[in-house]
């Protein structure tokens, strides 16, 4: 039934796909009527918390399809997605902050609050224009391509690759992570942005907004997987993953690789951008924390968890974890970094294609297609 | 006998009393002192016009029980330029009395010596005691008092005036001592000090002081005495041209004041000279102290990084758990300092190969446990080692508690070497330099020198060649990989003594370890050291115009680009196994 009513849409051999749309359009609907229409106390109202809980994650599946993107189908192990993450947030948190006009405890008209403590007598040019609400997302998406094409341009060319990249994209989040804690940065120092009072002139307190950020959230990530979708099942996506494959003969075929893996570094980390600018109004803070080097880490768990270069298994990996995250930080905090150090090394000893891997693995066990899971198995790694 | 004791008090001597005083009341001495009262006395009268004259052991009883402090400083003075009755026992007097231990008895105007001052306790009489230690209380023929009211004594109360002039009275003091060490610390005390009867003092002192360091010394104290004081312009200019070659503070505000007051300009010049001069020096001695401060981040730095080098760079194993081994050797250094307690630098030595085996079979057991499932898949290995740090960060955080640690340094790693007045190099770092260049020479000696280091070099360079040769590749990884984790452990233990000692401190160091390898390039020691030591001065070269963070942030984005240009970094491998 679901081959039927995905067919001729690119989705026609993605069952897993399909099965994600299905669900996501499910929730897109069913929770807001819960929360909306089910009266409180009913057993099937579902809390206002819960949805923004619920929103966190999906924009952290977000976040974790990008890296998927590049590290799934490109090969280029990013240890430093968080970055452009918490750039998008921060892009997003501006437009917030100068949406609380004068009602800061300050009371100053323009500047936010941190900056009147800081003595400033005006607003620095880079936060000019983030009054307006189109132009804060056109930044969302702009400040991190821009950071990811000059990164980029410059390790692609220079053909740094393999774990060296890899400690590159780590050490280009710990020098943003520094200097955003800087007060003279202008970005709040420490404390980062918050306090925020309205995004588009609706109250962020409000429940209506908070259903609508979660639907945001929901139609985000729809978008964002039909877009990477479309892009590995193009000619694009087969390049890439032969990059991936076989980097030097991609060359000697007469491809310019850089390009190619440029092109969709800085797809994902627009889609990044996105992500961190649906996070910060939902969860109402962003600070330098973001950038730090452990959460960039943990992004890439949540894709190994799910399965690599699948897009849909980096977003079951990262709504398990971090549901998982949140369970265990509540009941058995002292447990929670066991939990997750064990699982990281239990998931690259036991499930080195993650969840969705191993479900397939048994499937296709069951045919006992033996020979077809080595191959696979060997693309892989 | 003009200094004599009261008759009253001369009675209560006894003999042996009498014996130790006995040189100074000869008659030549009583000479050589009557003229220095005399000569002294001037000084004395026009340092405090206002107050009372003290010409004996009474009268400073005398003041020393009443509440003026100017009159208090008089005696003070009185007691320090006369040395009466002999230097060691003025001295113990001034001592006495600058920790508050002389008290003295309301009634009867005397002074005592009080450990305790509480009702019952002993009192000890102060005309004959003053050779009486802290600690020897109980000199036979001393005379001392039970205290039956507490309120009877009263302290001799100080304030920062007075406490100034005890000091000055101690220099003094011991400017005459036989000590050369303590002379010529006293002479540094009195460095700048222009008053005449101190420079009168000098003078004395510069004309039988057989030391040549302290008679250069002891010619600056008086320049500057001269330069304050005299108006015969080739006397200062002489003075001045000897303040100008000099750098101690002292100096420089002697000349600063020249050039400030005088009309005549060839003594401003000269002073301009003096003052250009120290400002030079101090540059030099202020780069010289950034460098070193470089030198010792850059060798803790290359420390963090050498155990990196090996598993990184000689096995290709991305080990984030890296900074946790550094972590594991810092904790063993506490549970070391733990154990005996009373042995801090004993404990510490102990420390080096307790940390190395420590962090060596953590080492041996993540190789055998994990990573050597793992070989061929960078990626990978990178992911699982970091799930063992975020382990080995919660146990750590279990076990002891997630709050810092404090591990105490030993006495012979606190402290200062001091080379001149502007230049003052910290122990702890010189040690750290030290120790980083020798673990780096017992690296190079094992991976040159013994069986192991064949054999590591064998698998690294081409494994499969290596087996067929009969190499044990999986023993020679699982010691290469402990040799790696164990130096990360030493590297630890001399962490542990300049940072705080805790569950997050292996996560500040791994990205900086990385930094350094990747910087020196792969798989090649000497590179570590060289990129270690290099990058910890230039950052510390950046930091005084750009300030910590930022120097840190560029030294961060220099890393980045400078790997777009050299992708192997510094020093690259070459041959077959670089193409890998």
């Amino acid at each position: 039934m679901l081959n039927k009513l995905f067919a001729n849409s690119m989705l026609d051999t993605d069952r897993g796909g399909q099965l994600l749309m299905l669900l996501l359009t499910t929730l897109l609907i069913l929770v807001p009527a819960l929360n909306l229409l089910v009266p409180q106390g009913h057993f099937l109202h579902i809390e206002t918390y819960t949805i923004t809980l619920l929103g966190k994650y999906l924009t952290y599946a977000l976040l974790a399809m990008s890296v998927d993107l590049v590290w799934g189908y490109l090969g280029i192990l990013t240890l430093g997605h968080g970055a452009f993450f918490a750039l998008g947030g921060y892009a997003m948190g501006m437009y917030l902050m100068r949406q609380i006009g004068d009602r800061g405890v300050y009371g100053h008209p323009e500047l936010p609050d941190f900056m009147v403590f800081l003595d400033w007598q005006e607003l620095p040019w880079f936060w000019q224009g983030f009054d307006m609400f189109w132009f804060a997302c056109l930044m969302v998406v702009l400040v991190p391509a821009a950071l990811a094409l000059v990164f980029g341009f410059l390790s692609f060319r220079a053909r740094v690759s393999g774990v060296y990249l890899s400690i590159m994209t780590q050490a280009l989040t710990f020098a943003l992570m520094l200097a955003f804690f800087r007060n003279e940065m202008g970005f709040g120092g420490n404390n980062g942005l918050t306090d925020f009072k309205d995004i588009l002139g609706f109250s962020l307190q409000a429940d209506t907004t908070k259903v609508g950020l979660f639907m945001a959230s929901v139609v985000a990530l729809i978008l964002g997987y039909l877009t990477c979708r479309k892009v590995v099942s193009s000619r694009l996506g087969k390049v890439a993953v032969a990059i991936r494959d076989a980097e030097p003969r991609v060359r000697f075929i007469g491809y310019n690789v850089a390009n190619f893996k440029l092109g969709i570094f800085i797809l994902s980390a627009m889609l990044a951008g996105i992500a961190g600018a649906l996070y910060v109004p939902q969860v109402g803070i962003i600070n330098p924390g973001e950038f730090s080097p452990l959460n960039s880490i943990e992004i890439v768990v949540w894709v190994a968890l799910g399965g690599r270069a699948t897009l849909f298994g980096a977003i079951i990996g990262a709504l398990l974890i971090n549901y998982a995250k949140s369970w265990f930080t509540v009941e058995l905090p002292e447990v929670w970094l066991f939990a997750l150090g064990s699982l990281f090394v239990l998931a690259t000893l036991f499930l080195p294609k993650g969840v969705t891997g191993w479900f397939t693995d048994l499937s296709s066990n069951k045919k006992s297609d033996r020979n077809k899971h080595l191959a696979t198995k060997e693309s892989i790694s | 006998m003009c200094i004599g004791y009261p008759a009253a008090q001369l009675s209560l001597i006894t003999g042996k009393v009498m014996n130790k005083y006995a040189g100074i009341l000869s008659p030549s001495s009583t000479l050589l002192f009557t003229a220095l009262i005399l000569l002294l006395s001037v000084g004395s009268i026009n340092n405090s016009w206002a107050a009372v004259a003290v010409n004996s052991f009474s009268d400073v009883e005398k003041q020393l029980s009443q509440r003026s402090f100017d009159n208090k400083i008089v005696a003070v003075n009185w007691l320090s330029q006369t040395a009466y009755p002999g230097p060691t026992q003025a001295k113990q007097l001034l001592t006495d009395l600058i920790s508050g231990r002389v008290f003295y008895h309301k009634k009867q105007k005397t002074l005592f010596l009080i450990h305790d001052h509480a009702t019952g306790q002993p009192a000890i009489k102060l005309t004959s005691t003053f050779v009486v230690d802290a600690d020897k209380q109980t000199v036979a023929d001393i005379e001392t008092l039970v205290i039956a009211k507490k309120r009877d004594f009263k302290k001799v109360s100080l304030n920062n005036k007075l406490r100034k002039s005890i000091r000055l009275g101690i220099a003094q003091l011991d400017l005459t001592s036989s000590d050369a060490e303590l002379r010529q610390q006293a002479i540094q005390r009195l460095l700048g000090n222009v008053d005449p009867v101190i420079q009168a003092l000098l003078r004395q002192r510069l004309a039988v002081e057989d030391i040549e360091n302290n008679q250069t010394l002891l010619k600056l104290a008086l320049a500057i005495g001269t330069a304050a004081t005299s108006k015969d312009k080739t006397e200062l200019l002489t003075a001045v041209n000897l303040l100008a070659d000099s750098i101690e503070p002292t100096a420089f505000s002697a000349l600063d004041n020249i050039v400030n007051t005088t009309t005549d300009d060839d003594l401003r010049q000269a002073a301009q000279r003096g003052l250009d001069n120290y400002a030079q020096s101090q540059q030099i001695y202020s780069t010289l102290e950034t460098l070193y401060f470089g030198l010792s981040l850059g060798s803790v730095l290359a420390l963090a990084g050498l155990g990196l080098a090996i598993t990184f760079g000689v096995m290709g194993v991305i080990n984030m758990a890296h900074g946790e081994l550094i972590m594991l050797g810092a904790y063993t250094t506490y549970v070391m300092q733990q154990l005996m307690p009373d042995n801090i630098g004993l404990s510490l030595v102990l420390s080096i190969p307790a940390a190395f085996i420590v962090s060596g079979l953590v080492g041996i057991a993540i190789e055998r446990g994990v990573i050597r499932f793992l070989y061929g898949r960078p990626l990978e290995t990178l992911l699982a080692t970091f799930g063992i740090s975020l382990i080995l960060q919660q146990a750590v955080r279990s076990v002891f508690s997630p709050l810092n640690r404090s591990v105490s340094t030993p006495d012979w790693m606190s402290g200062m070497l001091e080379f001149n007045p502007m230049l003052a190099l910290t122990y702890n770092r010189l040690y750290i330099i030290i120790f980083c260049l020798l673990v780096f020479c017992a690296l190079i000696f094992v991976l040159k020198k013994t069986p192991l280091g064949l054999q590591v070099r064998a698998v690294s360079q081409n494994r499969s060649m290596a087996r067929a040769m009969g190499v044990r590749s999986e023993w020679v990884d699982a010691m290469t990989f402990g040799l790696g984790a164990g130096v990360a452990g030493i590297a630890g233990v001399a962490l542990s003594q300049l940072t705080n000692v805790g569950p997050n401190m292996g996560q500040s160091y791994i990205i900086d370890s990385f930094m350094v390898v990747v910087f020196g390039g792969v798989g090649n020691l000497w590179g570590t050291l060289v990129a270690g030591l290099s990058l910890g001065l230039f950052n510390k070269l950046l930091e005084p115009w750009a300030g910590a963070v930022l120097a840190k942030i560029i030294v961060l984005v220099f890393i980045i680009l400078f790997i777009q240009k050299r992708p192997r970094g510094l020093f690259p491998q070459r041959g077959r196994a670089a193409e890998e």
